[in-house]
């Protein structure tokens, strides 16, 4: 293919595709066509040198190739949020339920119904039609993961209701026992089967985290569970709490630390506009809600309050920080067009070589999909 | 066409099909159709396109699309901006400082032309072939070299201002009803499903305005429409093709821009056509979403562009999410024994 030389050299600068800051506009509308729709943004990151690509592109008036996610943030980050608390908070109930913790599982149990039950609220509420939401459950699609999370939820839910009623009314302590033991099974996939939902889109930076982001969920709801746990429960019955807290923290810290690693240029923006300061305040709030919660949790209920409180908006900040950030990531044509020309780039290149090598193999098919787990080489 | 369409749907499985990446010859029975008819779809030769909109309105006439918004809005003569639940065909028009290879006034297309065309394209100048216009007509494709002043290798003609000349761009854009569709393997209630004919289509009786196929569409083609909430998108006009007929657009389109067919044929025609362009003088003609070892394992419409995709609004290299969704389910399920591990151990500990 013959590439043409960026066809404007003019020195207007594009309204510019900001993310973030453009919200709901569409950006640059002004700007010449074929014209650079990326400014040039260079910011290192502290410790590490991202290999970023040339931010020369071309695209139309600037505007994105990907149309606007239409899901609302509170419904939708609400939702995944409140997935993870649930599944967490079903975890720690089964525990606290078989070591004797009454408390403890008492608020975990109830803790998980009613995140479950404001969750499906939540994504009820997102529907265009909510009328028709049984119809979510018409088909079993394993190429839907929102087929799959209907289905999931709908095996939760129940289990999640018995085990929280069982044990606030006293009945049915056997059924009640099996509840909770069934939903702590099914819990941890509620978590991060949210992962799979949202990375499961061409939204640059929801899919390029796909391998990392069920850990960064999974993580998240453990300290989230964690948090209302030690909010909840006397120190006393909270030690696992505590520690499951750290446990959370330390996945979900870590998990997003490699995921922003392997991310390339879709990591952007993560770090950049409002949701670069959510998952800033994310991390804060988490790593701090963690650390106090060990330090002085067992020693001070205020403490120990105050950390719940941190590990939950902690949690929440991270959910609508990978929400907002994916939203930006489509709307801004940058994300998809550099990695996806990088990747072009790379195939020409190893085809150029595998012609280099042996002049009449170059028959294969040519396209580097098959291994299935090329990321973008960025 | 609901009856036909619910009934395809019910019956068929919605998913495509086994594969959910790379080449799939036989999408409609992948999908679970028996004795279905040809895949069709469309060949859009943006080469011969003028910009007139046909295609948007028939689209609109046929399908009673709702209005899509009146702006204006400065973007060349692009006022729907680009796809979307009420915009189905979208004309995109690109207006760039560039040469338009052959494509200048006085000049012959087609093999006529031939090699001929391809030469001294650089030094011909249309300000004076317009002033002879009154005298005598210059017939087509006439030695080009007499007019002074223009240097050569440089883009010509230069207009008295000294501004280059422009090339005018269009292209009508569609949805690609792509051969690995991710919008209708993301879809929770079966609502898109795929037809007979091997096309994508929304059953609108069904879609609950999940919102899920909008972020799934690697093209930005499928949206929610506001007032009514769900999902929409062209429909390749499914029931014209069961009476027969070709989709509207196709119909309407005065040049022949947009092509219906059966795909293999269109596949055929779009090759000769290339070679064609880059005979008489255009090396920059290329197909897009022509090849079936693509990340969408092919479109069902497939386009004839002057340019690199991304100058049309559309991604240079398209892969369907669904490929890496069984990496992700697997790296899911490690995350949910990892969390049920880590908190088990939790209590497994000290007992405070
Ligand atoms: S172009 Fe988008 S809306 Fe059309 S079939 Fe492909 S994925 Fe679906
Ligand atoms: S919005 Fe409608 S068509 Fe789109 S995925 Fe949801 S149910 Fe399916």
């Amino acid at each position: 293919m013959s590439t043409p030389e960026p066809n404007v050299p003019g020195p207007v600068t594009p309204g510019g595709p900001g993310g973030a800051e453009t919200d709901g506009e569409h950006p640059g509308r002004t700007a010449a066509t074929g014209q650079g729709g990326g400014r040039h943004r260079r910011r290192r990151r502290r410790g590490e040198q991202p290999v970023v690509p040339e931010a020369e592109f071309t695209s139309y008036y600037g505007m994105p190739i990907l149309n606007r996610p239409t899901w609302k943030a509170l419904d939708i980050a609400g939702y995944l949020f409140l997935g993870g608390l649930a599944g967490g908070s079903s975890l720690l109930a089964a525990g606290a339920h078989a070591t004797g913790r009454r408390v403890l599982a008492r608020s975990a149990k109830i803790g998980a119904l009613g995140a479950i039950s404001a969750s499906t609220v939540a994504l009820i509420h997102d529907l265009g039609r909510p009328g028709r939401f049984y119809n979510m459950l018409r088909v079993a699609k394993p190429t839907s993961p929102m087929s799959m999370g209907s289905w999931l939820l709908a095996a939760y839910g129940p289990l999640a209701g018995v085990s929280a009623v069982t044990d606030a009314t006293g009945l049915f302590r056997r059924s009640g026992a099996a509840a909770t033991a069934g939903a702590a099974v099914l819990g941890p996939a509620v978590a991060s089967y949210t992962a799979v939902l949202i990375a499961d889109t061409a939204v640059p930076s929801w899919h390029e985290g796909y391998r990392e982001l069920p850990f960064v969920f999974t993580g998240s709801g453990a300290a989230a569970a964690a948090g209302l746990g030690m909010l909840a429960a006397p120190v006393e019955q909270a030690g696992p709490a505590r520690r499951a807290a750290v446990f959370g923290a330390a996945l979900e810290l870590g998990a997003t630390a490699v995921m922003t690693r392997r991310m390339g240029l879709a990591a952007e923006p993560l770090e950049r506009g409002r949701p670069g300061a959510l998952m800033r305040a994310s991390k804060v709030l988490t790593a701090a809600g963690a650390a106090a919660g060990l330090l002085a949790g067992r020693r001070s209920r205020t403490a120990a309050a105050l950390s719940g409180v941190a590990l939950l908006a902690g949690s929440a900040a991270l959910r609508f920080g990978v929400f907002t950030a994916g939203v930006a990531s489509a709307e801004d044509p940058k994300y998809t067009v550099l990695p996806q020309r990088e990747r072009l780039r790379a195939r020409a290149r190893e085809r150029r070589r595998e012609h280099a090598g042996d002049g009449a193999g170059g028959t294969g098919s040519g396209d580097g999909t098959g291994s299935g787990n090329d990321g973008p080489a960025v | 066409m609901t009856d036909t369409a619910a009934q395809a749907g019910d019956t068929g499985p919605s998913t495509s099909g086994g594969l959910l990446h790379g080449a799939q010859p036989d999408v409609a029975g992948a999908a679970g159709h028996r004795d279905h008819p040809q895949r069709v779809g469309f060949f859009t030769d943006t080469s011969v396109c003028i910009g007139c909109k046909a295609c948007e309105v028939a689209c609109k006439e046929w399908n009673a699309v709702p209005e899509d918004g009146l702006e204006l809005t400065g973007m060349s003569y692009d006022n729907s901006q680009g796809l979307s639940a009420s915009t189905w065909r979208h004309v995109a028009f690109i207006e760039q400082r560039k040469p338009l290879g052959s494509q200048e006034p006085g000049v012959v297309h087609g093999p006529a032309a031939g090699a001929g065309g391809a030469e001294g394209m650089g030094d011909f100048d249309v300000f004076a072939a317009a002033e002879r216009l009154g005298a005598t007509t210059p017939e087509p494709g006439a030695p080009a070299g007499d007019g002074p002043g223009t240097p050569t290798g440089e883009i010509s003609p230069i207009a008295p201002d000294g501004r280059t000349e422009l090339r005018w761009l269009m292209a009508s854009d569609v949805c690609k009803h792509c051969t690995h569709a991710a919008c209708l393997d993301v879809c929770p209630t079966g609502s898109l499903f795929r037809t007979e004919f091997g096309t994508v289509v929304v059953q609108e009786d069904i879609c609950n305005g999940c919102g899920y196929c909008v972020p799934a569409c690697p093209y930005g083609v499928i949206d929610q429409r506001e007032d009514d909430g769900r999902a929409w998108k062209c429909t390749l006009c499914y029931d014209r093709l069961g009476a027969g007929m070709e989709p509207a657009c196709a119909k309407a389109c005065p040049t022949d821009s947009i092509q219906f067919g059966p795909l293999d044929e269109l596949r055929e025609r779009a090759a000769a056509r290339v070679a064609q362009l880059h005979a008489a003088g255009v090396p920059d003609a290329r197909l897009y979403g022509e090849d079936p070892e693509d990340g969408v394992g092919g479109d069902g419409a497939f386009f004839l562009l002057l340019d690199e995709p991304e100058a049309y609004g559309m991604p240079p290299d398209p892969v369907v999410t669904t490929r890496d969704l069984p990496s992700m389910w697997r790296h899911a399920a490690v995350a949910a024994a990892a969390m049920a591990a880590g908190v088990a151990a939790c209590f497994a500990g000290r007992r405070r």
